[in-house]
């Protein structure tokens, strides 16, 4: 019994990392020395010459990272921003024809949506073959592909798509908020960071999905160059953007950022590998299987079963998990992406498990038994439907 | 227990969530989102979207999960889009009981079962009793707010799986001191009222906007056809109403009522109220959709019944008919509305209700 009580008052077992990733110590201790920093980057005296001093360390780290200047480096208030200031900058104030991913964040989708649309194959994967014809049939475009899905976590073939782009002088924009705290030496993006493919590209990053704060973001241009800015304010980051910059958040990223280069994330995908063979056995069918993926996200569907219907069921439990999109009301609605991927259905019965960087592997086995618990229940109600398949998508 | 809570995030909804856990279960609130929000919301109707907001801030003060179900699509189909289908055929819908039969009481319950509750709860005021023979519906202690009219479509098998906490309690002012003792943000909040998903204030500007063919002035006539005046569109009215006949009472010499619809020639046909209600003819109704919450009584049964949400019961003896149907014999003539409900009472419990049917 007094087993069963404390069972009950247990903290819930956190899966969501892909909305947001729990806080990093080392990025917690940054953030307070920033905290305690008064004075304003900008002021001349001795306190603000110390607080730009510990803003431009910050920015260092975060472009050293990626192998670029400091000044290329442009710190914004998160991911949504990045992303709407390279739109801005390179896309409309350059007059370029804008083309993107269809299954790109609403960050990017819906910034522009008179935007050409590039498909993807039924794992998520950008066609290349529709992306030269639509860069065949526009004038230097901005081409917006994200690194890493944040439903699937399906990598995008950066190098290739990187060396089309090159050919028909298309500016390239990489939303890196999934993939950029998530980074394994054979994934693409990295590949395509150390061979050059993204010399010539801009890189939206944030910092919460990084073990950061909320509230910080970057985006990091290919070089050092001016650039019509979205906020111009008080000539704030070199005139690429006005305000204060947010001195605690952005030193909270960067300390973030370098925690998770340091991390191994095969061990997640181990675990993430795990859990994905016992969510089959359930019944699920994983989305993406078979492509190149971040180490620690699932994309499962349960074949009848409502999204909504399975996170509550497992929130009752005790187990924060997502799907595609949850309104600001907290509605669920089917998921563009899997749509995107011609999953049909499938759109509205996928949720995403996705592993934190401090996951704990009792935690991800519990998830597991918990999820076949919830299937079966789901069967006896006559809601789960068998499917024929290996349990993976094609 | 684990029990469901349908919230609206009103008062009623609230304190039900608060009581059951304070009574120990484990309480999973539940808000619909009935249509899309990016309008204006309409305060003191149920479910607008600050409404879901408060839900929630009751269900994390109060400690227990709350989720908002996406039902847009199916309230519009099922609640909606028959409530201006039931306009273009002349008769006056009741949204609020096609809302509990399929909605709440059919999707809602089914999920409440898939998620393992063993009942789901309502803020409706109206009492479940265990009796003898199974599971009734009474009227609620506090008859100022009796819903029974609104919730005869209930099937038993629906019943038996629910709760309604609020049938009870004696005032409204006990449930807001309820509130208040729960700590309840919600308690000063005013209650719902009129149709929920009309916003402007003018149910027929959206069954007019929904069915542009019904739009449209016409002639208001006799019996025989005479013209005696001009409307501005049928969906203004409902059968056995005096209002909105301009000086036609006046013209007339006596006052009028609305007899019927006439859809096809747009006309709205009247007669004088005096002849009309003492009219001994005009004592029978036809029920359709029926639903018994007694073993549908084959002999017919004489009880009281109620032709309108806010009406006194009339005596009448009902009988059953085949496919889903019965006849009402009233013993006393009136001009029931078609697409109202006819509910049957005897004492407080309800036996049963149907929708009524055009008698021509």
């Amino acid at each position: 019994m007094v087993q069963q009580a404390a069972a009950m008052q247990q903290a819930p077992v956190y899966l969501d990392a892909n909305a947001t990733e729990p806080l990093r110590p080392a990025a917690r201790d940054a953030m307070l020395a920033g905290l305690d920093q008064v004075g304003n980057p900008a002021s001349v005296h001795a306190a603000g010459r110390k607080a730009r001093i510990m803003l431009e360390e910050a920015r260092r780290q975060i472009a050293a990272s990626f192998g670029r200047e400091a000044d290329s480096c442009v710190f914004t208030s998160g991911g949504t921003e990045a992303d709407t200031l390279a739109l801005h900058a390179f896309g409309h104030a350059e007059g370029r024809p804008i083309l993107m991913g269809a299954t790109e964040h609403d960050a990017i989708r819906r910034a522009v949506p008179e935007a050409g649309i590039i498909p993807v194959d039924g794992q998520g994967v950008i066609d290349r073959t529709a992306l030269e014809e639509m860069l065949e049939a526009h004038e230097a475009p901005l081409v917006c592909i994200m690194a890493a899905n944040n439903e699937t976590g399906v990598h995008a073939p950066l190098r290739e798509v990187a060396a089309l782009c090159r050919r028909h002088g298309a500016f390239l924009h990489v939303d890196a908020v999934q993939a950029a705290g998530r980074m394994r030496e054979q994934d693409d993006f990295l590949l395509a960071l150390k061979d050059g493919s993204l010399e010539g590209a801009s890189l939206a990053l944030s910092a919460h999905k990084m073990g950061g704060p909320k509230g910080s973001g970057v985006l990091l241009l290919p070089e050092d160059r001016p650039l019509s800015p979205l906020l111009p304010g008080g000539g704030q980051e070199r005139g690429r953007r006005g305000g204060t910059p947010a001195l605690a958040s952005h030193m909270g990223m960067a300390a973030a950022l370098e925690e998770s280069r340091r991390q191994d994330w095969n061990i997640l995908a181990v675990l993430r590998d795990e859990l994905e063979a016992v969510m089959v056995q359930a019944g699920a069918i994983i989305m993406g299987h078979g492509v190149a993926r971040l180490p620690n996200t699932v994309s499962a569907v349960l074949p009848g079963v409502p999204a909504q219907m399975q996170l509550m069921a497992l929130d009752i439990e005790g187990y924060c998990v997502s799907a595609g999109s949850a309104c600001s009301s907290g509605k669920v609605s089917r998921s563009h992406v899997l749509e995107a991927m011609g999953q049909g259905e499938a759109a509205g019965q996928a949720i995403r498990v996705s592993l934190p960087w401090n996951v704990v592997a009792d935690d991800v086995r519990a998830f597991g038994r918990a999820y076949g618990l919830m299937a079966q229940r789901f069967a006896e109600r006559g809601l789960l439907k068998k499917t024929s398949s290996c349990g993976r998508s094609q | 227990m684990r029990i469901l809570v349908a919230m609206s995030g009103g008062v009623d909804s609230s304190v039900v969530a608060a009581l059951l856990k304070r009574q120990g279960h484990e309480v999973i609130g539940a808000t619909l989102q009935l249509y899309d929000h990016s309008g204006p919301a309409k305060p003191g109707a149920c479910c607008a979207g600050r409404d879901i907001m408060d839900a929630r801030m009751v269900a994390e003060r109060i400690g227990f999960p709350h989720y908002v179900i996406d039902a847009e699509s199916r309230f519009r189909e099922s609640v909606i889009e028959s409530f201006a289908d039931a306009y273009a055929r002349g008769e006056t819908p009741v949204p609020c009981v096609a809302c509990n039969q399929g909605v709440k009481f059919t999707d809602l319950l089914n999920m409440a079962r898939d998620l393992g509750c063993e009942a789901m709860a309502t803020g409706h005021y109206v009492r479940r009793v265990e009796g003898a023979e199974g599971v009734e519906m009474h009227r609620p202690v506090d008859r100022d707010r009796d819903q029974s009219w609104f919730l005869f479509a209930t099937t038993r098998e629906q019943l038996e799986f629910l709760r309604f906490p609020l049938g009870e309690m004696p005032d409204k002012a006990h449930v807001r001191a309820l509130a208040e003792e729960l700590g309840l943000d919600v308690a000063t909040k005013r209650d719902s009222q009129d149709i929920c998903f009309v916003t402007n204030g003018s149910y027929t500007g959206l069954v007019e906007k929904m069915r542009p063919e019904i739009q449209g002035p016409g002639d208001i006539v006799d019996e025989k056809g005479n013209v005696l005046g001009r409307h501005e569109g049928i969906a203004r009215y409902t059968v056995g109403q005096s209002r909105r006949l301009g000086d036609i009472h006046t013209g007339t010499g006596e006052r009028q009522m609305v007899t019927a619809i006439d859809v096809p020639s747009r006309r709205i046909i009247v007669g004088p109220r005096q002849t009309l209600t003492s009219d001994e003819s005009r004592r029978t109704v036809h029920l359709r959709d029926m639903n018994w919450l007694i073993d549908a009584p084959a002999e017919g049964v004489r009880c009281g019944v109620q032709l309108r949400a806010r009406e006194g019961l009339r005596q009448a003896f009902v009988r059953p008919l085949e496919g889903n149907r019965a006849e009402v014999q009233l013993e006393d003539p009136a001009l029931p509305a078609p697409g109202q409900a006819c509910v049957m009472y005897e004492g407080d419990r309800v036996l049963g209700g149907g929708f009524i049917l055009a008698d021509r």
